[in-house]
């Protein structure tokens, strides 16, 4: 384990406290998780200062602002629409509870982190959804700042670049959520009708009204290794045609084997990935 | 006035009821059905063509659940695949570039959960139809006349006027497949179902469609002269309109914002 603290040591942002000289003895119970897919105990802090990424490649998943300090330049993001709270439109039972749940474990107020930023000096809108906001599902304020956030940069005739995880539309906002798919498609049509690029990053899991709206709307779709995407459920899949599913269903792998991604890009490489994508389009093109 | 929201799924899904054809056949002349999506099949959960209303050339297409066994069967219980989704999208442009209106007839569980669904983009097909309906510059009638199910009935369903049969339902998802989520308990159907907010009166209430279409008639001559004057009304009032494409945008833009003292907070 110091092995480890000592080979991530130079990256780490995120860790607390000052330097010193002697090593900071660990505490004994320093939390640790474990990779389901080589079954490896990574400390959090090693984790945290490899991108989430394990030794053996899986990537686990991050919080929103996590994935925002990896992605954009130091200081550059500038949050758009934060204090946007969802209030319980439909008085569908147990939802208040779930929301006031979902703030505190995540100190977010919605599960969607919308703003400005540069990426490499390049100039950007960027959304990123928050997998522990109950599960980066889309009710109405999700919807409501990723439509305002598309309006935002078609104004300023900036591109987007969207990061996904969701377990779809949000239940407890019944038919508004299911609605959202349509109002945010509508405004991702507009910007791009403008000849504004969107790039998509998928990560896991990305599924249900999410996949159907603006996760497969970017003129580029990129995804993270592995990562689970899809339409339906895998379980309502196989309860539906009682078969086996096919080994790396849903995977990146697999959509990108079927023709809807154009790239698999591990997170190591994805700030160099939308930075070159980015100046690419920013030239404007010959004709 | 005592009919519970549950009643109504359970009427919505009714065998008896008319399915996506019979709307073509009672109120539409000179249909003529087109097939495939071009790229892979057709699907016969959609079924669409030209067709006349009262003489005004229009594009029609509906959700078809069929009837009987084999016709079901092959309809796939009226649960269409992404092919179908792209042949409604294929006529729809088709319709928008012969400068005549679309109207759609919704039905509809879901959009089909299947290994191949997956393959080819299930997800991608229904994105696609959001977007292009969105702007389509043409005018839409979408009307739910049974099952509203979630994205797959939305994909026909970005209109410019949206309406409900009063038996019809919208839902985000299935009141048994709510309840197993939430409550790990299908048997608490009837209480989702109450909680979804998904029977025509909610949805006018909600500002989600326009019109709650009454159904005490339905399946008789009457009825369908009734929806085809109310749809050849509307179609001649929406001709009239002018950014039509900007007026459908806000149809949308409006629909969940968050009120705005929440915001000052
Ligand atoms: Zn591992």
């Amino acid at each position: 384990m110091p092995f480890l603290k000592f080979r991530y040591q130079p990256k780490n942002e995120l860790e607390e406290g000052g330097r010193s000289a002697e090593p900071v003895p660990q505490e004994e119970s320093e939390p640790e998780q474990t990779c389901p897919n080589c079954h490896k105990s990574i400390p959090i802090s090693a984790l945290r200062a490899n991108m989430n990424v394990c030794s053996c490649g899986h990537h686990f998943r991050m919080s929103a602002r996590q994935r925002i300090a990896m992605t954009a330049d130091e200081g550059s993001f500038c949050e758009l629409d934060g204090s946007l709270r969802s209030s319980d439109p439909l008085m569908f039972s147990g939802y208040q509870e779930k929301l006031r749940a979902s703030e505190q474990s995540t100190g977010e107020n919605e599960g969607v982190v919308c703003g400005e930023c540069r990426i490499d000096g390049n100039p950007c809108c960027i959304f990123v959804m928050e997998p522990g906001f109950m599960m980066g599902s889309m009710g109405s304020v999700v919807g409501e700042k990723i439509t305002r956030l598309f309006e935002h940069a078609l104004e300023r005739r900036l591109p987007v670049i969207g990061c996904t995880v969701s377990g779809g539309a949000r239940m407890q906002e019944g038919l508004l959520s299911l609605m959202q798919m349509a109002k945010t498609s509508a405004a991702v049509k507009r910007h791009g009708d403008a000849g504004l690029l969107y790039i998509v990053l998928l990560t896991d899991p990305t599924t249900g009204g999410v996949t159907a709206s603006f996760a497969m709307e970017g003129d580029i779709i990129l995804a993270e290794p592995n990562a689970t995407v899809g339409f339906a459920g895998a379980r309502v899949i196989e309860q539906t045609t009682r078969k086996h599913l096919p080994k790396g269903f849903q995977r990146a792998e697999f959509l990108l084997e079927h023709g809807f991604v154009d790239a698999i890009v591990p997170r190591s490489e994805q700030r160099a990935a939308l930075s070159l994508l980015l100046s690419i389009h920013s030239e404007g093109g010959v004709i | 006035m005592s009919v519970t929201a549950y009643e109504r799924v359970k009427s919505a899904r009714g065998s008896r009821r008319p399915t996506g054809i019979s709307y073509i056949r009672g109120i539409f002349t000179d249909f003529f059905e087109l097939h495939g999506d071009r790229a892979f099949a057709d699907d016969g959960a959609i079924v669409g063509g030209v067709a006349r209303l009262e003489g005004r050339p229009v594009t029609v297409i509906a959700i078809e659940k069929g009837r009987g066994t084999k016709d079901r069967m092959r309809r796939n219980f009226g649960a269409p695949n992404p092919e179908g989704y792209r042949k409604a999208l294929r006529l729809m442009k088709q319709a928008e570039k012969f400068r005549r209106p679309v109207v759609c007839f919704i039905d509809t569980s879901g959009a089909y959960c299947g290994i191949g669904a997956e393959e080819r983009g299930q997800g991608a097909a229904i994105a696609e139809n959001l977007m292009q309906m969105s702007a389509l510059n043409t005018p839409i009638i979408s009307v739910l006349v049974g099952e509203g199910g979630s994205g797959g009935a939305l994909a026909l369903a970005v209109a410019d006027r949206v309406w409900m049969l009063e038996n019809a339902v919208y839902s985000v998802i299935s009141p048994e497949g709510c309840a197993s989520i939430l409550w790990k308990d299908s048997t608490k159907a009837e209480e989702a179902a109450e909680n979804l907010k998904l029977t025509a009166s909610d949805a006018l209430a909600l500002g989600v469609i326009e019109r709650m279409i009454p159904e005490d008639d339905i399946g008789e001559p009457q009825f369908y002269e009734r929806l085809r004057a109310l749809l050849s009304s509307e179609l001649d009032a929406l001709a009239g309109e002018s950014d039509l494409v900007r007026k459908r945008y806000e149809r949308f833009r409006r629909i969940g914002v968050p009120n705005q003292n929440k915001e000052a907070e």
